[in-house]
């Protein structure tokens, strides 16, 4: 089976531990993570971890098993990349005088979609929200002026469907503990 | 069971008040019916034992002489009386300690809470002494763990980890109290947990799958049915044995579903695995449908899962989501608790004579006997096997006792030979195979089954890792009865080293102490019988005792344990020799 790219979305109580324990069912069987992101979601009280692999549906299957498995978790579901609307961001920290001193680099910034977040005499800051690919594409082109900082984040998702969560949460009725 | 939720109900509205942390924690087990639990004080959990102290009365402490023995004692009262075994410890070394015990449970679904006893929470993080990260340690091996830093979440947190541990398919839970949390106030009540609400124990049968695998099962003209312990855990045993009755299909069970249905049931085909029966690992793959039932396709089961029962179509009774599909696809995946899904596809189907396909099961079972059992349970050599031991003590218990086992090749012969007549009876590491399971674990399941006779069979090898429970042994005086076969060698090691290693022995000959005096030096009473003549009279002797009893039994050194699926070979290349 081929490997392909799997957002996985799982929506959690807020527990201390369980950030170790759901990672620790990838470190288990070897899966590296190309990313990972903990928020609130859309329901209160309920967390919702967005986690990204490339593996086979075999794997992403039981993986999810697994996850569910777990008490605190409330129900995990997979998508393949075109069931979801994904976004990264990325920030650039960019020496301000490159502004001046190489033209090109404003012409970068103008086709990138792009925005600046800060600047000040020493350095500005620029914030690329997208996809893996508009984001590196950013980066090849100014990474020649040289980069003071780079950081990008992991992918958060929302799914073209509905999200069965919602009526899982209310059969909750009163919570018990 | 309604004794016990009486008194659950009386504890319940007895006990209110203001209290410490730790008396809380008292509270808390007594109001779970907890009348016995095993551990190990240190400077972390030294409040809780105070209130033991207080408590002893009403509950009971016994100390074990290493905490990993705390978890296997708590593991085997959990097999032998079906209720949560309950361990505690300190923190650091105490918990780490319980890491083999947690994770043996974890694999064998074995309901148990451990407690352990934390630093001060004003210290977590310091690098205090005693203080190891437990949780962090124990997440991947337990069904939920949580630390408690504060007296008042006490009740709830321990209400929640009885709940967890017991329901669905059960596991271990650890909960860690900092000192400071047992040294807080808080007011007491007490609430049993009723449920938590993302967590759901037992998965919603769906009725279709009910009638689609009764169809199969209706129209099957070669099924067969492998069993595990979810059929103990379930309390399933009748249901099982009303449907295999009702529908005549040949019933193998797993090395853990042992003793859910009599050895001398006529429907029962034995064991399948590597070391498990010639005819249904061979028939494995020449069934037509394949019934799982409350078990997990264990690798040592299955054997290459290429060939694995690819011409027969699955259907898999289970209470866990993530087993299904996880080793072999099922064609039907029916949920829920077998005790219920037993019981509700026994109407839909039809009773059925399958006497020519059983008459394959018992044709292999006459080349197995004639070409492996027959020498193992009536040697024509001189040495003694295992399979005699076995033979002998089967004679004087009439299936009757609970066999507890350690890991190896005695754990092979041990569950291949002894009879059972009752539930509940065999108690072994299987998923971990931890060896230095079985003389803790015999402590546990006498306790948890006090009128039943409890033998543990145990190597040489395994006996030494926890040999120390010698002392919990004489400290009690809990009459369990310990038969160690004797190799002078870590058999199943050395087995495969001649097999698939060209006879390189490479560490596995152990040169043995006097095992007698050590066991004497315990002031137990102990024997060793290096002769065929001696053994009956002295198995009688120990199960005659009233008292714990050593038996050391020197076994030939280099008997094989056959039949055996050698690694990565398929179920039916089993092999005799």
């Amino acid at each position: 089976m081929e490997r392909e790219c799997y957002t996985i979305s799982v929506y959690t109580e807020n527990n201390i531990g369980l950030l170790n324990r759901i990672s620790a069912i990838f470190l288990k069987r070897h899966i590296n993570l190309d990313s990972m992101t903990a928020s609130v979601s859309e329901i209160k009280d309920v967390f919702r971890f967005t986690i990204v692999v490339k593996i086979t549906e075999e794997q992403v299957k039981k993986l999810v098993g697994q996850i569910e498995k777990q008490i605190e978790v409330i129900k995990a579901f997979y998508h393949k990349d075109d069931e979801t609307i994904y976004q990264e961001t990325a920030l650039f920290k960019v020496a301000s005088k490159l502004l001046f001193e190489e033209r090109q680099i404003q012409n970068v910034i103008k086709e990138s979609n792009s925005n600046i977040v800060t600047v000040t005499p020493e350095f500005f800051v620029l914030e690329k929200t997208g996809r893996r690919k508009e984001v590196e594409e950013l980066y090849d082109k100014l990474e020649p002026y040289g980069l003071m900082q780079f950081v990008r984040s992991g992918r958060i998702a929302v799914t073209k469907e509905k999200m069965h969560i919602s009526k899982i949460i209310e059969s909750f009725g009163v919570e018990t503990v | 069971m309604e004794t016990q939720t009486q008194t659950i109900e009386k504890e319940t509205k007895e006990t209110t008040g203001h209290m410490t942390g730790a008396e809380a924690v008292i509270h808390c087990l007594l109001s779970e019916g907890v009348d016995l639990i095993y551990g190990y004080p240190g400077g972390a959990i030294m409040p809780v034992y105070d209130e033991l102290y207080k408590f002893q009365d009403r509950l009971q402490h016994i100390l074990t002489r290493h905490e990993q023995g705390a978890t296997h004692a708590a593991q085997g009262y959990a097999r032998t009386s079906g209720k949560v075994g309950v361990a505690i410890a300190t923190s650091g070394p105490g918990a780490t300690n319980f890491v083999t015990g947690i994770a043996d449970a974890q694999i064998d679904s074995t309901p148990m809470v451990c407690i352990t006893g934390q630093v001060g929470s004003h210290l977590l993080g310091s690098d205090a002494f005693q203080e190891t990260d437990i949780i962090g340690i124990s997440t991947p091996i337990t069904k939920w763990n949580h630390q408690v830093t504060k007296a008042e979440d006490i009740p709830s947190v321990l209400a929640k980890a009885f709940y967890i541990a017991r329901s669905g398919r059960p596991g271990p839970v650890l909960i860690d109290i900092t000192k400071d949390a047992q040294f807080g106030e808080l007011d007491f009540k007490y609430e049993k947990c009723k449920g938590v609400r993302s967590y759901k124990p037992v998965p919603e049968t769906d009725p279709e799958t009910l009638e689609q695998a009764a169809s199969l099962i209706n129209s099957a003209k070669k099924p067969m049915i492998v069993f595990g312990q979810g059929v103990i855990l379930g309390e399933a045993e009748e249901e099982l044995k009303n449907f295999i009755e009702k529908t005549n299909i040949p019933s193998a069970w797993t090395i853990l579903g042992l003793s859910a249905l009599p050895t001398a049931h006529p429907l029962n085909v034995g064991m399948v695995g590597m070391h498990g029966n010639y005819g249904p690992n061979k028939l494995t793959n020449e069934c037509d449908l394949l019934l799982a039932i409350g078990m997990r396709f264990d690798d040592r089961v299955t054997g290459n899962l290429e060939t694995y029962a690819k011409q027969a179509k699955v259907i898999h009774f289970e209470i866990d989501p993530a087993e299904v599909n996880k080793n072999v696809k099922a064609d039907v995946a029916v949920m829920g608790d077998v005790k219920s899904t037993l019981a509700e596809i026994l109407p839909m189907v039809t009773s059925n004579n399958h006497e020519a396909w059983l008459q394959e099961f018992k044709d292999f079972d006459t080349i197995e006997y004639d070409k492996v059992i027959k020498e193992e349970l009536y040697p024509s050599k001189e040495g003694l096997s295992m399979g005699e031991v076995l033979r002998g003590i089967n004679e004087e218990t009439k299936g009757d006792a609970v066999i507890v086992s350690d890991v190896g090749q005695h754990q092979m012969i041990a569950c291949r030979y002894a009879e059972f007549v009752k539930s509940k009876s065999n108690v072994t590491s299987g998923g971990l195979g931890t060896m230095g399971f079985a003389l803790p674990a015999a402590i546990g399941a006498k306790m948890g089954a006090p009128e039943r006779e409890v033998v543990a069979i145990i190597g040489d090898g395994g006996y030494q890792m926890t040999i120390q429970e010698l002392g919990t042994i004489f400290q009690t005086r809990v009459p369990v009865k310990i038969v160690v076969l004797n190799n002078d060698f870590l058999g199943m090691v050395r087995q495969w080293q001649q097999l698939f290693f060209d006879k390189r022995y490479a560490s596995t000959e152990m040169v043995n102490p006097d095992f007698v005096t050590i066991a004497k030096g315990y002031h137990i009473a102990a024997k060793r019988v290096t002769k065929r003549e001696e053994l009956q009279s002295a198995i009688q002797e120990m199960i005659a005792s009233k008292e714990p009893y050593f038996l050391e039994v020197c076994v030939e050194k280099e008997n094989n344990v056959f039949p055996m699926i050698p690694t990565g070979a398929s179920v039916s290349d089993i092999r005799l020799s």
